[in-house]
Order: C-alpha cells, then structure tokens, then sequence
C-alpha cells in the first residue's frame, strides 16, 4: 500500500494556516461531551492534556509513573529549539525548517517540518507565559546558546535542566485543568492493550499498578504520547521505565510502525563499568568545544595511566579523520568514530570501551577555572559516577542509545491509520527523519502536545455525531482484558530460572552488537535468527515472583521486556531492508570512504510495517517523501 | 581502581506487604558489590537473588536513575538519600561504604506519605498541592512574546533556584514534622518572584498554604532537616519567603 | 481568617506571642537588675512605680495572661498535630541540623509553664510556703529582703538556675525561628540570626541567674 501522509498543499509558508482553516470545528458547548485518553504526561501528552482539557474535552490522562511530573522528558538537559532570532544572527523558519530537514538526511515529511518551524517561536512564548525560567541575560531579555547542526544561536535553555523546567510547566498546565476537572488523572497506571472497535480506536486497558487490577477506559479519541524505545538496547540514556509497550500494543492492534531502525546514538556518556549496570548517563555535547577525543595509537598503552601516555603515541582520531570539523563532528559521525577505535582494540577502561574526551589543553589554554564555569556541573556528576576528577586525568566517553526517530506512523494530523489513534512526541515516527538535531525533541514534543494535536483532534472528533456512545462494557473491552488477564497469568505461571533483566541483558547486547551504531547484512541476519529463539526461552523459562494482585514491579518488567523481545525483530527486520545508510541508521555495506551512503533512488520514503502476528512477516507500506523546497545533498564533515 | 576488591554488605531493610500491614525489617546479605557499583545497582544485585530463591524482591521507587526524575526515596542509615550533599540514592555510589558496612533502609515516614509496599510510598498530596494553585493561569496560546516582559537575570535565577526541585519528597520524609515546607515554599517562591506569576501571588500562597495541612502534612518548626536532606539544596530562605507571601495575603 | 486555622497562620500566633514573651523577659530583667541599685531606692522602688496605678497592672497582666495562653495553647496544638503527622521515628537517628533546643520546645515551654506558676505564687502571690516577708513601715513588702532571703535557699537558687537554663534553650532556638516565621530571613542574614538569637538568649540567661548567684554567693546581701 502506498500511504498517504496527508499533506496540505500550495506553498509551503501557508500549509498549516491553510490546514488550520480547513479543519472542522467541534461547537465549544458541545466539547464536554468528547472524552479524550492522553496515554504519557511528557512534553507531548502533558502539554496535550492541558490544552485538551482547557479547551473543554473530557481528558483522562495517564502515566505509569507516581506524578505526571516525572516523564522522562525531565531529563533532558540540553536546551530547545526556535527561530525567534533574537541574537540577530540570520535565523528564520525556514531556516529552522532547512536544518532540521538536512539534519535528518532528507527522511521527514516537509510539511511536517515546517509547521514544527513554524510554531516553534509560539511554544517559547507559552513557555515563558507559564513561568518557566529561562536563561537571561542581565537587562532581561532571553539567553540563547548554539547546539549542532545549526550556524545560528537559536537554543534557549535553563540552566543544564531545560527539559525539567519545560516538563514542569506542562505540569503545571496540566495540574491546573486536573484541579478545574475537565483533566482526570491516573497515576501508576500502565496501558497494556489498546482497544479497538469496528477499526476505530475506542479505548484502553491499563494495569492499576498499586492494586494489580486491570481496568478499562473508553474514549471518542486516544492519543499516545509514550515516548521512545531505545530501551531495546538494555542500557541507554532514558529511564528505567521507558518502554516500547503502548506503541507496540497498538502496533498489534493495526497501527503501522515507521521506520523502526532509526535510532540515536549519542557519542558522549559515560561508559558502562560493569556487568550489573542498568543505565548510562549521558554528558552533554557541548563537552567537545573544550575536549578533544583521543584513544593510544597502540593496544599495549590501553591499560596505561592516560597521563603517561606521551603526546605522539595518542590518536586524535576525529581530528585526523574530519580536519575541518574535528572534535564537533556531528553525533552519529563521532559516535561510530569512537566505536571504530574501540573495536580496533584501542578502546580504554574496563572492557576496553571508552575513549578519553581530554582538557587538558584547553586547561592550559583558558585556565581550570574557566573550563570550571563553562561545564562545572558536568564534572561534578563525572566524579559522582566514576571517583574520577576530569581536570586531573581525561574523562571516559563511550556512546549510548539516547533517542528512537521511529515510531508509530501518522499523517499531519497525527493521526496513526486507526481512526481516532493519535500519536504525540518521541512515540511517533516524527519530524527527525533519520536523525534528530540537538534540542530538537524538546521542540517536537511541545508542538505537538500545545500547537497540534487541539486543532487536529477537533477536526477529527467533529465528525463524530454520537460521542461517548461506546462504553467500557462493550465486548471489545472485556476481551483485552482477558487477554491482559491471561499475559500476566503466564508471567506469574512459567516458573523459570531466569529473571527479566537477564533477558533483557541478552536482548540489548544483541541488539547493541548487531543492530546498533553499525549494522550489516549478516549482522542482522544473524539477530532475526537469535531473536525468536531467546523469545521462545523468555516464554518458557522466565522467572517472575510475586502475585498479580498487587504491586509487583517483576511483573511490570516482564511484559515490557516480552514485547521488546517482539519489537527488536521488527528493528532488525526493517533495518536490513534498508539498504542505504542514513543518519542514526548505518550500514556497513553502504559507505564510501568511510561515510554513510544514502540511497535516495530507492529509499527516499517512510517505511511503515503492518502487523500481522507474532513471528510472522510484517507487511511494508511506503509513503514516499518529496522534496519540494529543499534539494537532495549529500552530508559532508571532512 | 580497584575492580576486583568487592565488598559484602549487611542489609536491614524494611518490608512492608501493602498499606495495613504493620511491616517489620529484614535482614539479607548483599554480595559481590564493588565501589562502581550504584545504591540501587546494589539493590538490584540483591533483588535478583532474592528473585532466583523464589522470594519477593524488595520493592523501591526508581525512573531516570540520574537524579532528576524524583521518583527514588529511600531512608539510608537514618538519612533521606543516604545524606551525601546534593545526591539522590540513584547517584548515590557504594564507594562511599566499607566492606562489612550494615545498611537501614526504609522509606519515607510521613503521615501524607502512606507507604505502598516496601520502601515505596505514595506521594500524590505533593501533587494536590500543586494542584490547588502553583501554576501560572495562562492560556494555551494568545501570549505575549517571550522578550515582553523583561526578567533581569538574578530573578530568573531566584525563581530557577526554586524550581530545580525535583519533587522527591526527602524534605517531608526528612522533617521530624513531617512537614512540606520546603517543596511548597519553593513552589510559592518560584512564581512569586516573577512577573508572570505575582498576579495570583495572593490566592496562590492562600490556598498551598490551605492544602498542605487538608494533605496531611505536619506544620514546621524551623529544624531546617529539610534543606539538609535536599537533594537538589532547595534553601530554606524559600520557606521564609513564603512565609512573607503568606503574611503580606492576609492584608491584601 | 487563615491566621488561626492554617499551620503558618498558628505559627505566626506562636511567634507574635513568643516575641512578647521574650520582650517580656526583657523588660523584666532590666527590671530585675534594679536589684544592683542602678536606680535610686533599688527594687524596691521599681516595684513600687510599677504598682502605682493599679488598672494598669491589671490591664498588663490580662494582656500577658491572652498571650502566653495562645502561645501555650497554640505550642501544645502545633506539637500534638506534628507528632501525629511523623509517627514513626528512623532506625538510625541522622538528623543533621536539628539541635537539642529545636527539639524540645515542647518540654522546654512546659517547664517554663511550671516555673511561671511556681514563680507567680512566689513572687506575685507570695504564697510559698516559708516565706519571710518584710514589711515596710506602709504595709508593703520589701521586695529587695524577699529576694534576698528567697535565693539563701539553695533549693530554690537552683529552681530557679534550672528555670533560666530552660528558658536559654527556649528562646535560643525560639529567637531565630520567629524570624524565619516571620520570612525576614535571607540565605545570607540565615547565619546571623542564629547567632544574634543565641546571643540574647545567652545574655537573658546571665542576666537573670546574677540575681540568685549573686545573693547565693553573698555578693548582695
Ligand atoms: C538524557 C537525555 C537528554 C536529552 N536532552 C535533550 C535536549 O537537550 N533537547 C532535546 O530537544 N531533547 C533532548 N532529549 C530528548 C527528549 O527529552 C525526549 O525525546 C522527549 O522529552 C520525549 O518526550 P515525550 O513526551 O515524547 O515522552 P516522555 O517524556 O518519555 O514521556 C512518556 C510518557 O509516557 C508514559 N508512558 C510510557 N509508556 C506508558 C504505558 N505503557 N502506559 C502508561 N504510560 C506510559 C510515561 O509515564 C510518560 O509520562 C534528551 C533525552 C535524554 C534521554
Ligand atoms: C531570677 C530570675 C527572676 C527574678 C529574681 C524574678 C523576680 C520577680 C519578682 C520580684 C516579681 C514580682 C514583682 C512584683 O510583684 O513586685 C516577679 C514577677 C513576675 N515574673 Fe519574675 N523573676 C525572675 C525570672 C522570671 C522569668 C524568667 C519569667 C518568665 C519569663 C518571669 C515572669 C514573671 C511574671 C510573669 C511576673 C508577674 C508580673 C506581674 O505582676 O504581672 N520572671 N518576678
Ligand atoms: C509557658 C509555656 C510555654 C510553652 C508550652 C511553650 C511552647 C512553645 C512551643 C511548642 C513552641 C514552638 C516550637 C517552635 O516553633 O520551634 C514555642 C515557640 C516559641 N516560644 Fe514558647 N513556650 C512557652 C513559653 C515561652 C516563654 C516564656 C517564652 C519567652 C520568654 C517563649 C518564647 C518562644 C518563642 C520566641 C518561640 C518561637 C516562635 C516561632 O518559632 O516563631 N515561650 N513555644
Ligand atoms: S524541596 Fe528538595 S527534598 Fe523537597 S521535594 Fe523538592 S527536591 Fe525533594
Ligand atoms: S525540617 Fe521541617 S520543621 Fe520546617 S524548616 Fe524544614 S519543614
Ligand atoms: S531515579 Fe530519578 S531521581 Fe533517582
């Protein structure tokens, strides 16, 4: 099937005010009578909650966490993006729009791109509205800062915490609607299915994750806002609990999954220090304006103390491979750089994956003091996690998995192709094509929850003429949670020797391995056989204790790690279908001298998978990708 | 480095069934723990045993385990945390204990706080505090631009120091009052010195005030517990801030 | 009014009626220092100005009876609720900031309750048993011979050495609070206040204890 993506036409500055034009209104007396589920509190489903609700819909939101305070978009630290231009220096939205569309290899919608340019300017002003801190300057006016992939300063940010504090103004909003009661919350609650009926999304069964009970909720509309699914790879920059459930349940339930192999992986973090790990943390990018990436030239020095290292026997390998961009090449270049010398067998620290990011240049340079104001709290959190002072030996790095481009596919009004299945922020297959720029997440996410998603529903919902008049007690409803029932009833029941996180483990060192910052045919290959078997050993020698009826986290663990255990075939499957390398997607097979090579001939389109049963092969549907305003080229950091 | 010297640790833990079980400590044994290892990475090495024996593992709060998200509490040795500086028990690292070391570990105790399971702990009244009035009442969308209203630095600063909170709860668990002073006073605060936020300064500080005490919370003292068991050192300058809101609402 | 029915209303109850209970004891230790003769006609000639005009005394001691029994009602409500709201103590006892002072403010206020019963009928009612009281040639006590003869007894020298070591750990920690109740407290002036709290603290208790030291000691006699 070729998809169609929806996209207004004419030219391209008026799409979405057109669009917005065109769209059906629901009448404000009537809104009360739509019910809306908002699965997800981040940026995205927070920010949509609030705006559903003070537009006067019945809004039920949900989140798995104890407050909606804590998805993990608080852990973003970086900053967010807009084309205010403020520091004068040329910025635009189409600026915006041109970077975030190179950025990404030339693999997102160009309408989408622009609206996200377009409002851009908007969420800042919301942001500021609500309280929100920014960085300012001594006269008052907002601070900006420059992030990669762009030649302008157009990032706005609060302090090293600006996903925390635009997190915490959605909150807000949304608190504000909980306490008016158009928002009714729950907390604590998982959704495990999504209910469908006659092709139309209707609902969702969640798990009350305090008493165990499986409930159900209906609704004219569900928006899922459930972030990304990097966690596939076990260990990587996002929190424990991110998981690939909801889109996966709905991808079960007829909802095409875009572009599953696009995945980020972020090239500064601090490297794993042992087998028990259960997550990395991530250090920001701007480290490398001060530090420069360097491994031995020999194996034999890797076990030396860095500072003994003498000056010609180090590589400076991102300078002597990009001369022009050096240390600042962007992140999947960088990324796959360090992995390189890694697997060379020059990596440094305990198992030998690790590079050194050293100061010691630019210490001597600018003074210790001057690195300190610059990048101070990064160095504290350094030495918290590793005992490590960074002034005195150089800092580890290693990259890690940090953010899925895939996801659920919509058209432009986000909408998934199950009618009334909308899909908000990192859970959708988004704006970032194969690769997202820095500060850019944030951005998305706020879009689509403020700006979007309050005009695309309605248009949606007003063609519904008979609101709420599906409940929780139709027979669709009964059934998913039975087949919830019976899925928690099997985890308690196989009795296994092996805990969820050892599958998990093993899971995410064969996706790491195989489907990771580098991937091949054979690699791959060798994944869709592995999979399926360590599937088929997850069902019958798993361990999980404990009882159904209350609350049980080996529980909770044990259906996210069965359905990454289904998703991680579909990554590996849709990767090997790609046969290019684009952005966060890199083929070994497709490069020359060393670089991605991209395939626009053959796979300039979204790849969308329909689901068609465990184990089965999926079907692909293409939507193809045109571009109008920004012309095809070739990436180059030499 | 020393990657081979591991350490074994005695841990008395608290467990706790659900909310009506009086709960009582356990003790085990946490094996095979070297310095790199995280408190909760301890924890989890101890779960899977347990797991592997066919017991319950200890159940505990946890998201981001880099110390933004909030969501872990624990009570280590008496101190919220574990009582370092500035460090949530998911950065907080077993360097900082001796082979042989015996560990307490229970949650947070505070009347609004009622415990789940083991060292998990409900902590909604935090939100219903939010809830009652710690927003700004803008509309999505018909704003004024950003730069409008300008915000010298050094209250842009003031109202961030206030909102760096994390929303953990270890200010209450650490109050002997069990008090949520500090939380709301930096709610309070981070709005009160703005612009966007001094409008509903007067029903704002009114009504946190009035919810905090229908949540359950205890009145404060001024022990200053709270700050110290901070993770994010939210300053108890915030309290007496609110304090002066409060004070100056009842005039207005 | 949120002033009697929300906790920072009550506390803002509690440190009003403290602040007057300390500019009390102030006042009341100057007073008490007349004793040394720094005004003509020593004690007794303050305590003789101080009952001129009858209607004022009442009037005063209405006043201060109100305060110190919001204080005293509010401090056992306040105590009780906090108790209630922090049931359970930790196995291990890690406070850092808490000192012993900020701890019993309960027990220390009750102590002091006691006292100021103890020392009302002493003094005010003068009905302790034991009692030597002198009279002057108009029918009025010699309050200076009362106090000297009162503090030759070492048990009540130390009743009363007791009482101000209490009403030391009281306001020292009482002192700082209500400055913090009353939000006049900065990070920066945080510190100070503490000190400067102690310090008053410190200086009312010397204050007060010369008296019974002094007269234990034989300095005045
Ligand atoms: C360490 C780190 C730093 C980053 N820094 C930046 C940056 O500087 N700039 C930038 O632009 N981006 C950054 N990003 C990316 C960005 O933070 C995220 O992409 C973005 O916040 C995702 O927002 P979201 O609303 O889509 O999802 P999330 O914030 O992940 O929210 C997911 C929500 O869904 C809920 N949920 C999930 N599954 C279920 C379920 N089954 N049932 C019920 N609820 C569920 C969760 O409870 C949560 O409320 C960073 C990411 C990381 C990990
Ligand atoms: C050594 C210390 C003290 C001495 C020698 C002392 C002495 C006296 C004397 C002589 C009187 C009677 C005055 C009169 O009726 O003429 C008096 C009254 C009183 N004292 Fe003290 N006092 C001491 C400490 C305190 C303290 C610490 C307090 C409480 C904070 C206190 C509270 C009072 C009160 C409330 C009265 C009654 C005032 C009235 O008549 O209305 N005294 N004291
Ligand atoms: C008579 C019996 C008394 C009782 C039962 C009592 C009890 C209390 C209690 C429970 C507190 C609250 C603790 C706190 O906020 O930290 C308190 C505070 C205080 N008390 Fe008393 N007290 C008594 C007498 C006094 C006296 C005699 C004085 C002064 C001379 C005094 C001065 C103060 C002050 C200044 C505070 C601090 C108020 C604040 O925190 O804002 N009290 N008292
Ligand atoms: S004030 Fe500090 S201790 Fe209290 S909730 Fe906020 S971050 Fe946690
Ligand atoms: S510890 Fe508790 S008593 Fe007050 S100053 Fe902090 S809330
Ligand atoms: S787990 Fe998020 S703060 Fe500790």
């Amino acid at each position: 099937m070729i998809l169609d993506g929806k996209c207004p036409t004419g030219p391209i500055q008026q799409t979405w005010d057109k669009h917005r034009f065109d769209l059906k209104l629901v009448n404000p007396a009537n809104k009360r009578k739509y019910n809306v589920i908002v699965v997800g509190t981040g940026l995205a489903g927070g920010a949509a909650a609030a705006s559903l609700g003070e537009l006067g819909y019945n809004v039920q939101a949900f989140c798995y966490q104890d407050s909606p305070r804590r998805a993990h978009s608080i852990a973003a630290q970086g900053g967010i993006n807009a084309a205010k231009n403020y520091p004068n220096d040329g910025d635009s939205i189409y600026r915006l729009f041109y970077d975030t569309i190179k950025g990404g290899d030339f693999r997102a919608r160009e309408a989408d791109v622009w609206r996200l340019a377009q409002v851009s300017n908007n969420i800042i002003d919301q942001c500021v509205a609500q309280g929100v801190p920014f960085a300012r300057d001594y006269a008052g006016y907002l601070d900006n800062r420059s992030f990669g992939g762009a030649q302008v300063s157009r990032t706005f940010y609060a302090r090293g915490q600006t996903g925390q504090q635009l997190l915490l103004g959605a909150y807000t909003a949304l608190s504000r609607q909980i306490n008016a009661g158009t928002v009714k919350m729950y907390n604590r609650r998982e959704m495990l299915d999504l209910v469908v009926v006659d092709g139309v999304a209707r609902g969702i069964t969640v798990r009350n994750l305090i008493t165990g009970e499986i409930e159900s909720y209906a609704a004219d509309a569900v928006c899922l806002a459930t972030g990304g699914y990097v966690n596939v790879f076990y260990l990587s920059t996002n929190a424990m609990g991110c998981s690939v459930t909801a889109i996966w349940k709905a991808h079960k339930k007829g909802a095409f999954f875009a572009n599953p192999c696009y995945t980020q992986i972020h090239p500064t973090c601090i490297p794993q220090a042992g087998d028990y790990q259960s997550k990395l943390t991530l250090m920001s990018e701007s480290l490398r304006n001060d530090g420069r990436c360097w491994v031995p030239k020999k194996k034999e020095d890797c076990g030396k103390h860095p500072n003994e290292i003498p000056e010609d026997a180090r590589d400076y390998y991102l300078e002597r491979k990009y001369p022009s961009f050096g240390n600042l090449a962007p992140r999947d270049i960088a990324s796959r750089a360090a992995k390189e010398a890694c697997d060379d067998g020059r990596g440094v620290g305990p198992g030998g994956r690790g590079v050194y990011l050293d100061f010691a240049a630019s210490i001597k340079r600018v003074g210790q003091p001057k690195i300190a104001e610059r990048y101070g709290n990064l160095f504290e959190m350094y030495e918290k996690i590793t005992d490590e002072d960074g002034y005195k030996r150089p800092m580890r790095m290693y990259p890690a998995p940090h953010y899925s481009m895939g996801g659920l596919w919509v058209d432009y009004n986000l909408m998934s192709n199950i009618p009334g299945l909308f899909v908000l922020g990192e859970a959708n297959f988004s704006v970032h094509g194969a690769n997202r720029l820095g500060a850019s997440a944030l951005m998305q996410g706020l879009a689509d929850g403020y700006f979007v998603i309050p005009y695309t529903i309605g248009g949606y919902l007003a063609g519904i003429k008979d609101p709420g008049t599906i409940k929780a007690d139709h027979p669709e409803f009964r059934k998913a949670e039975d087949d919830v029932k019976s899925s928690v009833n099997k985890y308690l029941s196989i009795n296994g020797k092996k805990t969820t996180s050892e599958f998990m483990r093993e899971l995410g060192s064969l996706m790491w391995e195989n489907c990771g910052m580098a991937r091949t045919k054979e690699s791959l290959e060798s994944n869709l056989q592995k999979i399926p078997a360590l599937r088929e050993e997850f069902w019958k020698n798993v361990k999980v204790s404990g009882t159904g009826a209350d609350f049980n986290q080996q529980l909770e663990n044990a259906g996210r790690t069965a359905d990454f255990l289904e998703f991680a075939e579909l990554m590996c499957r849709d990767a090997l279908h790609r046969n290019e390398s684009c952005g966060g997607h890199f083929r070994e097979e497709y490069q020359e001298l060393g670089e991605a090579q991209r395939d626009d001939v053959n796979y300039c389109y979204v790849g969308a998978w329909e689901y068609k049963g465990v184990g089965k092969e999926p079907e692909l549907h293409k939507e193809p990708l045109k571009f109008d305003n920004v012309h095809l080229a070739i990436r180059s950091y030499k | 480095m020393s990657d081979h010297k591991t350490m074994t640790l005695t841990l008395i833990v608290w467990r706790q069934k659900d909310a009506s079980d009086p709960g009582k400590f356990e003790t085990y044994t946490a094996k095979n723990i070297t310095e790199h290892h995280s408190f909760l990475e301890m924890l989890d090495v101890v779960n899977e045993d347990l797991i592997l024996a066919g017991k319950e593992p200890i159940a505990f709060d946890h998201d981001c385990r880099e110390g933004i998200c909030g969501m872990c509490s624990q009570i280590i040795n008496g101190a919220a945390h574990g009582g370092q500086e500035r460090t949530t028990v998911c950065q907080l690292h077993m360097r900082k204990f001796k082979d042989g070391d015996t560990i307490y570990i229970e949650p947070w105790r505070a009347r609004a706080f009622p415990i789940i399971k083991d060292l998990v702990v409900d902590r909604t009244a935090l939100d219903t505090i939010v809830q009652a009035g710690a927003y700004v009442s803008c509309h999505t969308g018909g704003v004024p631009d950003g730069n409008a209203i300008l915000i010298p630095k050094p209250i842009a600063d003031e109202s961030m120091d206030a909102a760096e909170c994390i929303g953990c709860g270890a200010c209450v668990a650490g109050c002997p009052n069990g008090a949520a002073m500090l939380f709301t006073g930096a709610k309070v605060s981070q709005f009160a010195v703005l612009p966007q936020g001094k409008g509903e300064a007067v029903t704002r500080v009114k009504a946190l005030v009035k919810t905090m005490k229908e949540c359950g919370f205890g009145n404060c003292t001024n022990h200053y517990e709270c700050q110290a068991a901070c993770p994010k050192g939210i300053n108890v300058k915030f309290i007496a801030r609110m304090n002066r809101e409060f004070i100056k609402a009842q005039f207005a | 009014m949120q002033l009697f029915t929300t906790s920072i209303g009550k506390k803002i109850l509690m440190a009003i009626t403290g602040l007057c209970l300390v500019l009390f004891a102030v006042i009341h230790l100057i007073g008490n220092t007349t004793i040394f003769g720094w005004i003509p006609g020593g004690v007794n000639a303050y305590a003789h100005h101080l009952h001129a005009f009858p209607p004022m005394v009442y009037a005063f001691r209405a006043v201060m009876l109100v305060i110190a029994a919001v204080h005293i009602y509010y401090g056992i409500q306040l105590t009780v609720e906090n108790r209630d709201c922090r049931q359970q103590a930790y196995a291990v006892k890690a406070t850092k900031k808490t000192t012993f002072a900020s701890e019993n403010m309960i027990w220390t206020g009750l102590i002091l309750l006691i006292f100021i019963v103890f020392h009302l009928l002493h003094f005010t009612a003068k009905m302790v048993p034991g009692m030597e009281l002198v009279m002057d040639p108009h029918g009025t006590v010699d309050v200076f011979a009362m106090i000297v003869s009162a503090f030759k007894n070492i048990i009540i020298a130390v009743v009363y050495v007791g009482a101000m070591a209490t009403l030391f750990l009281h306001i020292s920690h009482g002192i700082q609070s209500l400055f913090q109740t009353f939000g006049i407290t900065s990070d920066k002036s945080m510190p100070t206040i503490v000190k400067a709290g102690t310090v008053v603290a410190l200086v009312l208790f010397l204050g007060y204890v010369s008296v019974p030291l002094s007269i234990f000691l034989n300095i005045l006699k």
